[in-house]
């Protein structure tokens, strides 16, 4: 219990999808102009993980690993999550309209995100580590807490960029720095300030 | 030798339209494999062979392709390109493979190569998208090497694994900039980089 919750609390902060491994930049620089979308590719994107990360495992561990398929793991788990994404599109659509018209343009998205692939492939090389190791994944429970983790730290940094960027509006930034730029700056100064949490042993 | 339409699918990206500053895809790659200038060439060519065969490929199949389950297809497609390109690299050069770690399998996510599928090999014949995918894998692959150009000269004084700093500069208190080696400077410099191919560009127009 006491290790999953390390886990847990060290892929929000320490680990970080965004500042620490810059996946699912494409994503986050596209859709960080206002608070209320940002928010809503933030819940979608913890959704599939938590949904993809668990399937991801379970296949490697009872299925890639005792038939000795190691290296299929790339079109398995590209295929796993195109079609994770697909249903889970369907159910929201019937059950939950409102939340899929909120949602709609980015959950297909999703299966090309970085964040949601590159948190199966982190899954797959801490399942070999060591079980000491504060970051090796040991059982479903810690891939679901890592999953959980990892999209609420993805959350949160979308939703801090669009913040910052809302009030951004107003500034006087050079011409050509404009836009992008500017925006890749305010990335890594606040990447900068979530390096404090690197130290962070718990 | 090439049309004008054909040098442009080529050469237009490597500056005008170049895949990582101007039309944002690929960024995560870009940033993350940037610490040392040996990582970033291999990872330039492995998404230029990829980009480039994938390109071809669908652009062969792209009539056969049903349009609802197009990017289950092409992913697939992408899949099996980077898993014969990372069991390559495992074979030849397994201490490069293992500097590039989880992002060699994140080029099936790469959005350079869907954006590229796309936008272009989806409506384009095999030989026009074969071009298209080795101008925007070079483009990618520029912008890598100068990032990583920077970041291992500042960071580790050296490049591609060769000190070029003289010894007598840190007997005189030179100090390698740490900071170099961190996540967040790749990002600031891929900021600077925007600024400056920015004003450039536009004193051109």
């Amino acid at each position: 219990m006491e290790h999953a919750l390390s886990l847990f609390v060290r892929s929000i902060f320490a680990d970080n999808m965004i500042f620490a491994f810059f996946l699912g930049m494409c994503s986050y620089l596209a859709v960080s102009k206002t608070v209320k979308t940002s928010a809503g590719l933030g819940v979608a994107v913890t959704f599939v993980l938590l949904i993809t990360l668990p399937v991801n495992y379970l296949l490697q561990v009872y299925v890639l690993n005792p038939l000795g398929l190691g290296y299929l793991s790339f079109i398995l788990f590209i295929a796993v999550i195109a079609a994770i994404v697909q249903i889970v599109e369907m159910v929201v659509e019937k059950f939950s309209p409102s939340l899929y018209a909120s949602l709609g343009i980015f959950l297909p998205l999703i299966a090309v995100n970085c964040a949601i692939m590159g948190g199966s492939l982190f899954m797959q090389q801490r399942i070999i580590l060591d079980p000491e190791n504060v970051k090796a994944i040991t059982g479903i429970g810690d891939a679901v807490m890592y999953a959980l983790g990892s999209g609420i730290g993805w959350f949160m940094a979308i939703v801090c960029l669009a913040g910052i960027r809302e009030k951004m509006e107003y500034n006087d930034v050079p011409k050509p720095l404009q836009g992008l730029g500017i925006t890749f700056i305010t990335v890594g100064l606040m990447a900068l300030a979530f390096m404090c949490f690197s130290g962070l042993n718990i | 030798m090439l049309s004008q339409k054909t040098k442009d699918t080529l050469l237009g990206p490597l500056n005008v339209n170049n895949p990582v500053v101007v039309q944002v895809l690929g960024i995560c790659s870009a940033l993350a494999v940037t610490v040392q200038l040996k990582p970033a060439l291999v990872m330039g060519i492995a998404v230029t062979i990829i980009v480039a065969m994938a390109n071809v490929i669908v652009s062969l199949i792209r009539n056969t392709i049903p349009m609802r389950i197009r990017i289950i297809i092409q992913l697939v497609v992408v899949a099996a390109l980077v898993t014969l390109v990372s069991e390559v690299l495992k074979a030849f050069a397994y201490d490069v493979a293992m500097q590039l770690s989880v992002y060699l399998g994140l080029i099936i996510t790469n959005c350079i190569l869907m954006g590229r599928l796309e936008a272009f090999a989806m409506t384009n014949n095999a030989w026009d998208s074969f071009l298209d995918g080795l101008g925007n894998g070079f483009g990618y692959a520029i912008i890598l090497v100068i990032v990583a150009f920077f970041r291992e000269l500042l960071g580790s004084g050296a490049l591609l694994g060769y000190q070029v700093i003289p010894d007598s500069w840190y007997a005189a208190g030179y100090e390698n900039c740490g900071m170099m080696m961190m996540p967040a400077m790749a990002l600031i410099l891929v900021g600077c980089i925007i600024w400056a191919h920015r004003s450039i560009n536009k004193e051109e127009k």
